[in-house]
């Protein structure tokens, strides 16, 4: 960082007309206020009215371009009865846990591999960092390819390597369907594991391994001993951000599947969009979207808490 | 970690596992490049071993280029993108810098709106905006998604900016403040130019987010002139049932290159910013 040398430019006494208002609003309250009204202003229009909208879009029967009539708790009654809603949440939280156990396992090992000295680390670690940064869509489109029905790369593959005599229909079938979309969450989400994770571990005094080995600890000891205990807020801070957004993911699963086969891989994010924007029942849809809310609720509260102490 | 191996101990925990990963997270887009190079009868022909190509064409590409609107979809997302992020800065700046600096009243409370807002999954809100979005009369309008996106990516700035603005030593502004500069001055002239590497971190961030996000700009975005990459690859190169293999991998290709080649340019910033909330 390069200080600056010459004199900061002094104010001039050009203000002199208003010195009241001027001093008003250099006090530190005054200005910190003024400086967060305009964002808070646009995040209370665009996110908390949206959101307190929701709510009461929920409590609404409202087909959609038609005028809603309060129905209370009628929607969330709907879904309590539907055995979809049941099944979706059934599918959501086994994509979540699966994916967020396979992304953890794997981030970690991959960090440990990449905190080895190597040659051209960071052109490695740059690319492996591809599937996160390039658009999800896009890189979902390919996926959707390597799984297709018929042209399958995997499963030409396993045929012609003569393991099976014809491969699964990765998302014809509704447990292979959910097994295609957490391998493809977890390449997409796995990077982002390993590349946060390494970054905790450099941060893990080196002296700390040499005290433990003088010590008498093997690897395994150290590992256990050391790198865990310091790396358990990196841990917590990933994985709670990876179920966050692994539990109201959208994007894989409308391209990949829309859900099916039979509703097989519907997760609240789309299974709400289909019915409000596909069945144009806005109200219903949105009760689909606000169950979500408690599990979520319970995660965000714990983890801007800790951010905010951190 | 200390000790020194011979080379299969190093073979064995370094390179086989580094190639297992590597492959993993990289076929995708060999599969993609290769398919968007393959002719239809070869691409079609199960017969044929599909790693390689055998006579590679660009014909995917200038099908794709020549009969979509992609080039349309490109600058919408890069217009979109550039937009958005620019606002969230600005916005961004603006909540950082006072909670990163300053005493006032209600300031954990912001701090933890600030937070919470960032966590706030999408889907969420999209039904309750996509109404509020119709009301106003911003479908089909790019103007929609520019309004919406920084929603997403303010909160994700300000909170990205605030953890550097604090690690940026307080001696000049104080100097500044004492040499008789007001608050407004001590911010613009003495302080931001020294966060140069905070703003390039958020920047780059919140734009890979911006061109990735696509639930809002399905709802809100019907309209082929309007649309962005990942919709307009989604909703037009897919007709009906038939599948344009060539022509989707050679748009899930060249969308894909953008990004990566700004990326590329900005690979600490961008893990600085990756990492900057979960490790300090």
């Amino acid at each position: 960082m390069s200080a600056h040398s010459e004199p900061i430019p002094l104010p001039a006494t050009r203000r002199r007309m208003l010195p009241a208002l001027r001093e008003w609003t250099e006090r530190e309250e005054v200005f910190s206020l003024l400086m967060i009204l305009p964002p808070m202003a646009f995040l209370i229009a665009l996110v908390g009215y949206p959101f307190a909208y929701g709510i009461w879009l929920s409590l609404e029967n409202r087909p959609v371009a038609q005028p809603g009539t309060f129905i209370g708790l009628g929607n969330f009654m709907t879904d309590f009865r539907d055995p979809t809603f049941w099944q979706v949440v059934q599918n959501t939280f086994v994509y979540t846990g699966v994916a967020t156990v396979l992304k953890m396992v794997g981030g970690l090992g991959l960090a440990l591999v990449m905190n080895q000295a190597f040659r051209m680390k960071n052109l490695v670690r740059a690319v492996l960092l591809l599937p996160f940064i390039v658009p999800t869509v896009l890189s979902t489109i390919a996926w959707m390819w390597i799984l297709d029905p018929s042209f399958s790369v995997i499963n030409w593959l396993l045929v012609h390597g003569g393991i099976a005599d014809r491969g699964p229909s990765w998302l014809g079938n509704g447990s292979w369907a959910m097994f295609s979309l957490i391998m493809v969450n977890t390449w997409r989400g796995l990077p982002f594991y390993a590349i946060t994770l390494l970054a905790g571990l450099q941060t893990i005094p080196l002296e700390l391994y040499e005290a433990a080995t003088i010590d008498g600890a093997g690897a395994l000891d150290r590992f256990r001993y050391v790198t865990l205990p310091l790396l358990k807020p990196v841990v917590f801070i990933v994985t709670m951000f990876s179920l966050i957004f692994t539990f109201s993911d959208f994007q894989l699963v409308y391209v990949l599947t829309r859900g099916g086969p039979a509703n097989a891989t519907h997760l609240f994010a789309t299974y709400a969009f289909d019915i409000a924007m596909s069945g144009g029942q806005f109200g219903l849809g949105a009760s689909v979207a606000l169950a979500m809310l408690p599990p979520l609720a319970l995660l965000i509260i714990a983890l801007a808490l800790y951010l905010r102490r951190a | 970690m200390v000790e020194d191996d011979g080379w299969p101990v190093r073979a064995l925990r370094l390179w086989l596992p580094l190639g297992f990963f590597l492959i993993f997270a990289l076929f995708p887009f060999y599969w993609m490049a290769i398919t968007s190079l393959k002719p239809n009868q070869e691409l079609y022909n199960p017969q044929l071993m599909p790693l390689i190509v055998r006579h590679p064409t660009l014909k995917h590409y200038v099908d794709l280029l020549g009969e979509t609107d992609f080039l349309v979809w490109t600058w919408n997302t890069m217009l979109v993108a550039t937009v958005s992020t620019a606002i969230s800065l600005v916005f961004g700046t603006m909540l950082a810098y006072p909670l990163a600096r300053m005493n006032f009243p209600g300031s954990a409370l912001v701090s933890f709106a600030v937070a919470a807002t960032y966590l706030v999954p999408q889907p969420l809100l999209f039904i309750p905006m996509a109404e509020i979005i119709e009301r106003m009369g911003l479908g089909n309008t790019l103007t929609s998604v520019m309004l919406t996106y920084p929603t997403l990516l303010i909160p994700f700035c300000a909170w990205l900016l605030m953890g550097y603005f604090k690690s940026v030593p307080r001696e000049l502004e104080d100097a500044a403040r004492i040499d008789g500069a007001s608050r407004l001055q001590t911010m613009f002239l003495v302080f931001l130019p020294l966060c140069k590497p905070g703003f390039i971190s958020a920047g780059i961030f919140a734009f890979t987010l911006a061109q990735n996000e696509f639930l809002y700009a399905l709802i809100f975005l019907t309209d082929t002139s309007v649309r962005t990459v990942p919709v307009g690859a989604i909703a037009e190169l897919i007709r009906g049932d038939v599948f344009y293999w060539g022509q989707l991998m050679a748009a899930a290709l060249l969308g894909s290159i953008p990004v990566a080649i700004i990326y590329s340019f900005f690979v600490e910033h961008y893990v600085a910013g990756l990492t900057a909330g979960a490790v300090k």
